[in-house]
């Protein structure tokens, strides 16, 4: 099978603190790969060079043969993802972040509509439509990144911390549906997760990355083995230890708490 | 195309719908037109140089565009904060098409802004010499919106967040206006400051304004639109370039 991602001495540094590395990995086409590891340990800076928005210090990377460094533009019309961070509009509705996705995405114009109306109702957000995102709860507007994310359907789709926030139902609901898309469309999945069950239900593979490095990568079955324990939780708490860390305070995290100051 | 309609579509709709916005950029020229117009309208008189109010306006338009337009550019960095700007940087579209339809969203509001402005001064007695060169006008509205969305887009994707924006504010904007000759003739200033504003790009823009207005002009319309087209695209050139690298 060919890979889809591929990623070799990657590596990070924002001035004197090296966030990513020197990563060596690859993701398998049509595979759901689970990036796993502490608070800190690199995973959504990883997943912002392989979608462009950031330039490594070092390494190469590609998206189904596209170097995210240098052919972004074909990097880009590979994936789709969902951030971890907020990324909705607030001063337009439900519908209109829709819209506006659906034309940076070039879907066709007959399809726009039906294509909207199903990934709204999916998320049960269809009698909101109209609403401006800035009247949504957190719960919400997550699902509604959710839909907007699976809009389109790219080669590639990353998920960072999709889940985080949602309850059980809904949490169960999305995954239905995109290990469906992987099934029928062959969609690659590369996501993230705190959630060590969900990893361990959905992931084809595993990669384990602590402070920068990649500790470890297999499937579940391998990773039990080697860590000679019974479920993913404990081998992952045998690769990372069981010390606690601090959530780092990342610029965008002071961002988010400048939102709430904020009135405009 | 669509990419570029979408984001004008984008800018205009948040205009629209921010009433405090559309009320609080409108309240400051015209703050400007009466304090300064009725203020000064008799001694500008008895110097024997017309209507003062007549020769303000031109100049308070030019304001008002100058900071709908800044502020336009400078929404990146609310963009980057609340994370909306993510989604425009990761999707398959030109980052010249994101530019042009930001930059032409911005520069239409800001034209709305000068318009509006245009007429509520009508009310309060300004009368263009002719009706018929309002396209002209308009075009001179465009060029300094353009200049000024670009200069402020520029700015911002250098600035990672809202802090230094009152340093711009207070070196970089306020001069741009006060030494345009927005606010006084230009003929018989000193020397240094003669030269200053000539450096000025909305000295050019201020004066096409003035020109198709009330038929009162400095530099001459061609050299007016000339500077303003050539400073605009140069800006919009870098205001692109600088765009392109922002890392998130
Ligand atoms: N723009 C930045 N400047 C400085 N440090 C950063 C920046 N972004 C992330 N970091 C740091 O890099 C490390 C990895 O962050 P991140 O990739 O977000 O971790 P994860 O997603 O695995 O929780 C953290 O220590 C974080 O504080
Ligand atoms: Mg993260």
């Amino acid at each position: 099978m060919a890979n889809i991602i591929e990623v070799k001495n990657l590596t990070k540094k924002f001035k004197h603190f090296t966030a990513v590395d020197d990563i060596t990995f690859e993701v398998a086409k049509g595979e759901i790969f689970a990036f796993l590891g502490p608070n800190g340990a690199g995973k959504t800076t990883t997943i912002k060079m392989l979608t462009t928005l950031l330039n490594p210090s070092s390494g190469d990377l590609k998206i189904d043969g596209h170097s995210s460094i240098n052919d972004q533009d074909g990097a880009r019309h590979s994936f789709g993802i969902v951030f971890q961070d907020p990324s909705l509009d607030d001063e337009l509705t439900a519908y209109e972040n829709m819209y506006f996705h659906s034309v940076l995405y070039k879907i066709p114009k007959s399809e726009r509509k039906s294509r909207i109306e199903h990934m709204l109702k999916f998320v049960e957000l269809w009698d909101r439509k109209k609403e401006l995102v800035k009247r949504f709860s957190g719960g919400m507007k997550r699902r509604l990144e959710i839909a907007r994310g699976l809009l389109h359907h790219p080669k590639v789709m990353f998920l960072d911390e999709p889940t985080l926030g949602l309850d059980p139902q809904t949490t169960n609901h999305i995954w239905t549906y995109i290990k469906d898309l992987n099934k029928k469309e062959g969609i690659t999945v590369f996501f993230t997760t705190h959630y060590m069950a969900e990893a361990e239900k959905v992931a084809d593979k595993i990669a384990i990355i602590d402070h920068g490095k990649i500790v470890i990568i297999g499937t579940v079955e391998e990773l039990k083995t080697k860590t000679k324990t019974n479920s993913l939780e404990e081998a992952f708490l045998a690769l990372t230890g069981k010390k606690l860390r601090d959530e780092e305070v990342s610029s965008e995290q002071i961002m988010r708490q400048r939102r709430g100051v904020w009135h405009r | 195309m669509s990419t570029i309609y979408i984001l004008w579509l984008r800018q205009i709709k948040r205009y629209l719908r921010s009433k405090s916005r559309l009320v609080g950029s409108l309240a400051q020229p015209l703050l400007f037109l009466v304090a300064l117009g009725f203020g000064f309208g008799p001694v500008y008189q008895q110097a024997g140089e017309g209507s003062y109010v007549q020769f303000l306006v031109p100049g308070i338009i030019s304001m008002t565009i100058l900071f709908t337009a800044m502020f336009s550019g400078i929404e990146i960095i609310w963009d980057r904060q609340f994370g909306f700007l993510k989604e425009t940087m990761v999707a398959p579209v030109s980052r010249l098409n994101i530019m042009i339809g930001r930059t032409l969203g911005g520069a239409t509001v800001a034209i709305m802004q000068g318009l509006i402005v245009l007429i509520l001064a009508s009310l309060f007695g300004f009368h263009p010499v002719s009706w018929s060169m309002l396209p002209l006008a308009i075009l001179a509205m465009l060029l300094i919106a353009l200049f000024f969305t670009g200069l402020g887009t520029a700015i911002a994707s250098l600035l990672q967040d809202m802090q230094g924006f009152q340093l711009i504010m207070n070196f970089l904007i306020m001069p741009i206006f006060f030494l345009s000759g927005a606010l006084f003739p230009l003929k018989s200033l000193p020397l240094v400051l003669n030269t200053i504003i000539k450096f000025n790009p909305l000295a050019y823009g201020v004066d096409a304004l003035r020109d198709s207005l009330i038929n009162q002009s400095y530099f001459g319309l061609s050299l007016d639109f000339t500077v303003m087209a050539i400073s605009a695209m140069i800006i919009l050139g870098i205001g692109t370039y600088l765009f392109n690298k922002i890392q998130i």
